[in-house]
């Protein structure tokens, strides 16, 4: 045949689609089939108000006992809020957040008596909450090494560089490196209850459970397995600047210390927006007749560590502009 | 063998290979990439890469570099294949096998080896490897046949010459020829041949189009040929055909464009807003690198300007999602694979001959589903074209065929106008106008082969001729008993009534052409007579006859024509010895002239066609093709202004609009003819101007009362010769003026005849019309070589596959075989098209919004620090995989209205036209509810986040986790508002929708549930289960995604269906039936689906 059987056109990398056809499918019949004669049989649904609105009634019939539902937890519902940043004169964190930003090797506590109105009747989850705080800042989220996270010895001893300027110290490799790890929240709650009879009760507050099963058990492993020496695998590595410890010995628990320590998981899962919380621990309900909290007096004491003042960090306390807020909070559901 | 070409041989003949391939293997990448990126699209993408590349963006520069890469490859594979093909199809050119001449001896070359000058052998069935001069035949005529079925389609066999005195010995030729340089017309060739004969005085011939066998031509009837090549390879007039056919371009392009200008604004506008808010709020101290989040020492050192540069490029990344790639990928997908339904289309396959519709470009599917003016041929088009000799009339008796038993000669006589009571004319003038019917055509008696023992009956005899008007005239003379019996070495013979054979010399034939409007033949008959016969419309014989015949014949004439018939003149002369003599040596000298060979020629044939006897007229009737009457209604009630364009006469034209029922009984002719302009006591220009000014009151007035045109409908009806006194006015702004009036008023009137046009002329019609105000659509039907200009002229290009050759196929945009046919493609599928175009576009733009929208939001709460909300896994596959495939469905399967109801309510038409639903009006509405989704969605979830407890056991999410949430609402949002809108759901709608949705519920499962070892970071890790582990993530999903429909829902039930438009046809106050009796669900349906998308 010619050259002829085919236009040769196109342009500029346009993609142009000659159509089907040209001597090939000539003198052929097309198919009857209903795809090709756009006859597929086809459910036309015709949305009229009169087809509709039944549809709405049932899906608003179901939703019902959904909004019951929902309405009888929310009143179950309580919260109590603490504010213990300490930036206001009043506050019992005052001396605390002053000397600490002065002075940076002290440990500072601070107590603040609280009452419950309401007896909190079954698990009491306590977050710590922080406002205006950039976890999820781009050059924050990505400050971090999955790797040496989950792991891995080649990164922990050369961490990926993603974590500069948190990636070395002294010349040792942090571990674990980054800005998240380094600026992790390490203040110390602890949750008295003042019986009227006189005693102190300490609550015990349960910290295993507050992250996820999968981050705990997958997504972030001890290097050298876990039955390892986490200190003589951290051999070699130094400790995040902020920190007073090192990472194998932030729990007792070996089952929560190291990377595999629930706090410090928690505080990797960067927060979606700048003001927000975090759970800290959770108040299990003992036995089924006694509340959980009861009704009465408590205090809650601070050991208000976090975040060790460098410099930087004092710059910011003195500029008083950009102060992270920290809140205390029990959350209940249920 | 030919030892004077090569004294001639200019250094500079390019060789016989035949190029029609773009790349060779080592330049197609380098070559096909940079024209790829020519493309705006793709080099912006391109650009957006490398930023990505260079600088520290948010997103990997996978994103955007998967996707285009994917774009670029998909194209270059198909340009490469379609280039395979060229290569495959020159190869088998070029490499083809011909026998040359040289020395005396016949060798094989291959094709591509062949040189100018060449003496060249071709067998009998071969096609010819470049253009030759032919110089011997084996026929002993000196002719030899050809088919050049594969260049413009015409299959009968046409007749080419051996240039006279060489076809005797062409071993020992000595010749040269001079021919003009090449041009693509393949019926014009002009050359001359100068042959040297031992030594005696050069003989001169001429070379005209007769003597010139065209490359792709294919030798038939004749063992073989010899010919000498004149133009080879790239400078063949096939080659300089095939090369750059214009692009169209549809308004749906123009539109995306128009809308990606829009988008580009915003994106640069949202990068400028995001990049100041950014150096707003790091202004205060602390803020731009707190103690938690310290630069690195390269970045601290990094120049200002060019951190702000450096930022606005990475927001322009982080937003460049909003501008789609996938978009053109699917557009070009929608297209190509939806042209597949029109040559699927079973209802176009014409069982006659055997064909559906061909579709030469997929570009324009959508386009016609906006045509607003149709431009139609009336032979061949509206008509069948197929010639039925119906009567004639010699001298001033009508002469109707009724019967051959009924009569002994078959001829009878019925009454005509003149009433002369049954006498019938003089036996002699009756013969004479039957030999003159007999002669004075083109006709070839089809050669019966060989194989065929039995001849066939002398009834089905076969005539080949390129006008089927002739073939009819044949026909009919010889049902009065005068049979064409062929044409044989310039004799024709023929069979009279008794049975004689009568035997002719042919010694001129003097070539029909459109501007003439006649042709002639001149013949010597056995007793010596020389006689001219000339047959052609009355309108040129009438002043070439005398007068007081021509009053016998008009009468019958004008009734003809006005029953709709084709009506020629016959008229003959004697030509006495010296006249002959005279008129041969003009026309040989006409013939030889280099230049100018047409006028010349021009002025011999009027010279020789004066003064000749008008013996009759004869009418030939063009049925109209099959429902062409109701197609033009379905057109005109889908609110198209057709407009008749032919070189037919007047009264024939408008007898034909009639029975189309473009006319109607109460229609008002507005005329502007000669006739008209013929007014006694004004000059024409004048006349003209009053007409003009007179009917644009008059429409004028019609159209301010009423917007809707059925209380009066006007016609109007244009000459050629009118026509172009209004385009070439004398004064300059007299020609704008009158243009415009003569527009204005046009676009007032229902139907506009155009009659006695040439073909350039309805080219210049069409121009006009399409560069009119508002610039409408146009659309032009055609069937033969005369609409070429205007197929290709309008918007979108129609062939009819008819029986003037393939012409108009080959250059059309679409064929059909039938004009009815045209209903279907327009009404249903250019209205599906539409729909479905329109709506792929708005969408696409629409679910770009809404999934970037949320990111820009984020940034107001990440310290504009270009923070991604989404996992880039899920912004490079968005477009990709989650949200595509269902619009490619939709775009495909969807039929809002079904196509049985489009074909019966041509009204529907209307309420796509005018680009409706790609305005300015339909594309805020998809950017406001982008804008309100986008709001939804990230508001919505911020609602959610500031609770912390979001699972029951207190564990909070991060951000990963406020995207992902996003997302899946995104996604469900997105996808079931197409499900919302698509009112035709096959198996195959349910099957990309739902497995959109399980598709993204999976991959966000196995994207997450695995520790991908080449990620450096695992952002995704379980954080969809976490999320579906959620009571309140699924009720915040559940209602979000309900939230955002709603408008939609509440809007498609409570919104009132339009009143059904009240005019149904052009007749009056009549509604039509049908719409009247359709069901009242359908029509609810119909009509408020239309408008709901």
């Amino acid at each position: 045949m010619m050259a002829s059987s085919y236009s040769a056109k196109d342009e500029d990398g346009h993609i142009t689609v000659s159509g089907p056809g040209g001597a090939a499918l000539r003198n052929k019949k097309p198919e009857n089939t209903a795809f090709k004669q756009q006859r597929l049989p086809a459910w036309q649904p015709i949305l009229t108000a009169g087809t509709v609105l039944p549809a709405f009634f049932i899906i608003g019939l179901i939703f019902i006992p959904i909004g019951i539902g929902l309405y009888v937890t929310s009143n179950n519902i309580k919260e109590f809020e603490i504010d213990y940043t300490g930036d206001d004169v009043s506050s019992p964190c005052y001396n605390c957040a002053e000397n600490f930003s002065w002075n940076s090797t002290k440990f500072c506590t601070c107590t603040i008596p609280f009452q419950l109105d309401q007896p909190y009747e079954s698990n009491v989850f306590m977050y710590y909450g922080l406002s205006n705080f950039y976890q999820n800042h781009r050059r924050y989220v990505k400050s971090r090494d999955d790797s040496q996270l989950n792991g891995n010895m080649e990164s922990l001893k050369y961490p990926s560089k993603e974590c500069e300027p948190y990636a070395h110290s002294d010349n040792k490799p942090i571990a674990p490196c980054g800005a998240i790890a380094n600026s992790m929240f390490n203040d110390t709650l602890e949750l008295v209850y003042n019986d009227p009879n006189g005693t102190n009760v300490s609550i015990s507050l349960v910290s295993t459970g507050i992250a996820w099963w999968t981050d705990k058990h997958v997504k972030f492993r001890n290097p050298g397995g876990s039955n390892a020496n986490l200190s003589a695998v951290f051999q070699g590595t130094a400790k995040p600047v902020n920190w007073r410890r090192p990472v194998y010995e932030l729990d007792a628990d070996p089952e929560n210390n190291g990377f595999i320590n629930e706090d410090f998981i928690v505080w990797m899962r960067t927060a979606a927006l700048p003001t927000f919380r975090k759970l800290y621990r959770i108040i299990q309900k003992k036995n089924n007749m006694a509340p959980t909290l009861p009704r009465g007096n408590y205090t809650l004491k601070v050991v208000y560590s976090i975040l060790k003042a460098t410099d930087l960090n004092s710059v910011i306390w003195m500029g008083k502009s950009a102060v992270s807020r920290i809140r205390f909070k029990f959350f209940q559901v249920r | 063998p030919c030892p004077a070409n090569e004294v001639f041989i200019p250094p500079k003949f390019c060789d016989n290979r035949i190029v029609s391939s773009k790349y060779t293997v080592w330049n197609f990448l380098p070559k096909n990439l940079f024209e790829q990126f020519r493309r705006i699209a793709n080099f912006y993408f391109l650009i957006i890469f490398l930023v990505q590349v260079i600088v520290d963006t948010p997103t990997s520069p996978v994103t955007s570099g998967l996707p285009l890469f994917f774009v670029i490859t998909v194209t270059a594979i198909k340009q490469g294949y379609e280039d395979w093909l060229r290569h495959k199809a020159d190869n088998e050119v070029n490499k083809y096998r011909v026998t040359v001449l040289e020395d005396g001896r016949r060798i094989r070359k291959e094709s591509e080896k062949i040189k100018v000058g060449d003496v060249l052998e071709v067998e009998e069935n071969e096609t010819f490897p470049c253009d030759l001069i032919l110089l011997q035949s084996s026929r002993d005529d000196g002719t030899c046949f050809v088919t050049t079925a594969s260049l413009d389609g015409e299959s009968n066999h046409k007749t080419h010459y051996t240039v006279p005195d060489t076809e005797s010995d062409v071993e020992s030729l000595n010749a040269t020829i001079e021919c003009e340089q090449p041009q693509p017309d393949l019926y014009k060739f002009v050359g001359r041949m100068h042959i040297y004969k031992n030594n005696e005085e050069p003989v001169l011939r001429s070379l005209g189009p007769e003597n010139l066998l065209l490359k792709g031509a294919t030798l038939k009837n004749t063992q073989r040929i010899c010919g000498v090549a004149v133009y080879t390879g790239m400078e063949t007039k096939m080659a300089l055909n095939y090369q750059g056919k214009s692009q169209k371009r549809s308004v749906v392009e123009k539109s995306i464009n128009a809308f990606l200008l829009v988008y580009l604004c915003i994106l640069v506008s949202k990068a400028l807003v995001c990049t100041t808010l950014k150096y707003v709020w790091q202004s205060k101290p602390g803020q731009d690198e707190p103690w938690y989040n310290e630069k690195t020492k390269k970045e601290k050192e990094t120049n200002l300007y060019l951190n702000m540069f450096t930022d606005f490029l990475s927001f322009m990344v982080l937003f460049n999602f909003i501008i789609p790639v996938s978009m053109y990928v699917t557009v070009e997908m929608q297209k190509f694979l939806g042209s597949f339904f029109i040559s699927w289309d079973k209802d176009f396959f014409d069982s006659e001959i055997k064909e559906g519709a061909l579709v030469n470009t997929s570009d324009l599917n959508e386009e016609l589903g906006q045509v607003e003016y149709v431009f139609t041929d009336k032979t061949g088009t509206l008509t069948q074209n197929n010639m039925e000799f119906i009567e004639c009339c010699i001298d001033g008796h009508q002469y109707k065929y009724r019967d051959a038993s009924s009569e002994v000669d078959g001829f009878c006589v019925t009454d005509g106008p003149v009433n002369r009571l049954q006498q019938k004319a003089g036996r002699e003038r009756e013969e004479l106008f039957l030999r003159a019917l007999c002669l004075c055509h083109t006709v070839q008696v089809k050669e019966s082969t060989e194989q065929e023992v039995v001849p066939p009956p002398e009834e089905q005899r076969g005539f080949i001729a390129s006008s089927p008007d002739e073939i009819a005239l044949v026909k009919g003379a010889m049902r009065y008993g005068f049979t064409f019996l062929g044409l044989e070495s310039k004799t024709m013979k023929l069979l009279n009534r008794n049975n004689d054979v009568e035997i002719y010399d042919l010694l001129h034939v003097l070539n029909f052409d459109p501007v003439r409007r006649r042709m002639s033949v001149i013949v010597r008959s056995k007793s010596g007579d020389t006689l001219l016969f000339c047959k052609g419309a009355d309108s040129s014989i009438f002043p070439r006859v005398r007068q007081e015949e021509v009053e016998r014949i008009r009468m019958h004439v004008e009734r003809n024509a006005k029953e709709g018939y084709r009506t020629l003149c016959v008229a003959y002369k004697y030509l006495s010895e010296e006249e002959y003599v005279q008129v041969d040596s003009g026309l040989r000298e006409a013939r030889l002239a280099l230049q100018d060979r047409e006028q010349k020629l021009m002025a011999v044939y009027n010279q020789v066609e004066t003064g000749m006897n008008l013996i009759g007229a004869t009418a030939v009737e063009d049925r109209l093709q099959e429902e062409a009457a109701a197609t033009m209604e379905a057109l005109q009630g889908a609110g198209m202004k057709i407009w008749v364009l032919t070189g037919d006469k007047m009264e024939t034209a408008k007898s034909t609009c009639y029975a189309c029922r473009l006319f109607q009984r109460n229609t008002e002719l507005l005329e502007l003819t000669v006739r008209t302009l013929e007014f006694i006591g004004k000059r024409r220009e004048d006349q003209l101007h009053d007409l003009l000014l007179e009917y644009h009151k008059k429409t004028n007035l019609s159209s301010l009362y009423c917007r809707s045109w059925s209380t009066q409908d006007y016609g109007f009806i244009v000459d050629g010769a009118t026509l172009s006194m209004v385009l070439n006015s004398s004064s300059e702004n007299n020609t704008n003026n009158y243009k415009n009036l003569f527009l204005q008023i046009c676009q007032n009137c229902t139907t506009v005849l155009c009659c006695r046009m040439a073909p350039l002329q309805k080219a210049q019609i069409v121009k006009m019309v399409k560069n009119s105000k508002g610039s409408p659509i146009t659309l032009s039907v055609g069937d033969g070589a005369n609409d070429v200009s205007m197929i290709l002229e309008a918007h979108v290009g129609i062939g009819i596959k008819g029986k003037e050759g393939r012409q108009a196929v080959r250059n059309s945009d679409y064929a059909i075989p039938k004009l009815k046919h045209l209903k279907k493609l327009l009404l249903a599928h250019g209205h599906l098209y539409y729909v479905r175009i329109a709506h792929l576009v708005q969408y696409f733009f629409y679910k770009n919004l809404c999934f970037i929208l949320p990111q820009f939001l984020y940034q107001f709460f990440c310290g504009y620090s270009q923070q991604p909300l989404y996992d880039a896994a899920y912004l490079t596959m968005y477009n990709i995989c989650f949200t595509s495939m269902p619009i490619l469905a939709y775009s495909l399967l969807e039929q809002h209205i079904s196509i049985e109801i489009l074909l019966d309510n041509a009204t529907l038409y209307r309420e796509i036209g005018k680009n409706a639903m790609l305005r300015w009006g339909p594309f805020l509405y998809w950017t406001l509810l982008g804008v309100f989704h986008g709001l939804v969605f990230f508001f919505g979830v911020w609602f959610l986040f500031s609770n912390p407890a979001l699972q029951d056991n207190g564990q909070v999410f991060g951000n990963w986790s406020y995207g992902t949430i996003v997302f899946t609402i995104l996604v469900f949002t997105v996808t079931l508002k197409l499900a919302l809108d698509t009112r035709h759901w096959t198996w195959i709608n349910h099957f990309v929708i739902w497995g959109s949705l399980a598709f993204y519920v999976f991959f966000s499962f196995f994207w997450g549930g695995v520790i991908w070892p080449f990620m450096s970071q695992q952002r995704l890790y379980f954080v969809f289960a976490n999320m579906l582990s959620s009571v309140s993530a699924w009720l915040v999903i559940i209602m979000l995604i309900l939230l955002s429909l709603l408008p939609e829902i509440l809007y498609v039930v409570l919104h009132k269906p339009r009143a059904p438009h009240a005019r149904q046809s052009s007749t009056g106050g009549l509604q039509s039936p049908r719409s009247s009796a359709r069901p009242l669900l359908m029509r609810t349906f119909s009509d408020e689906s239309n408008t709901v998308i």
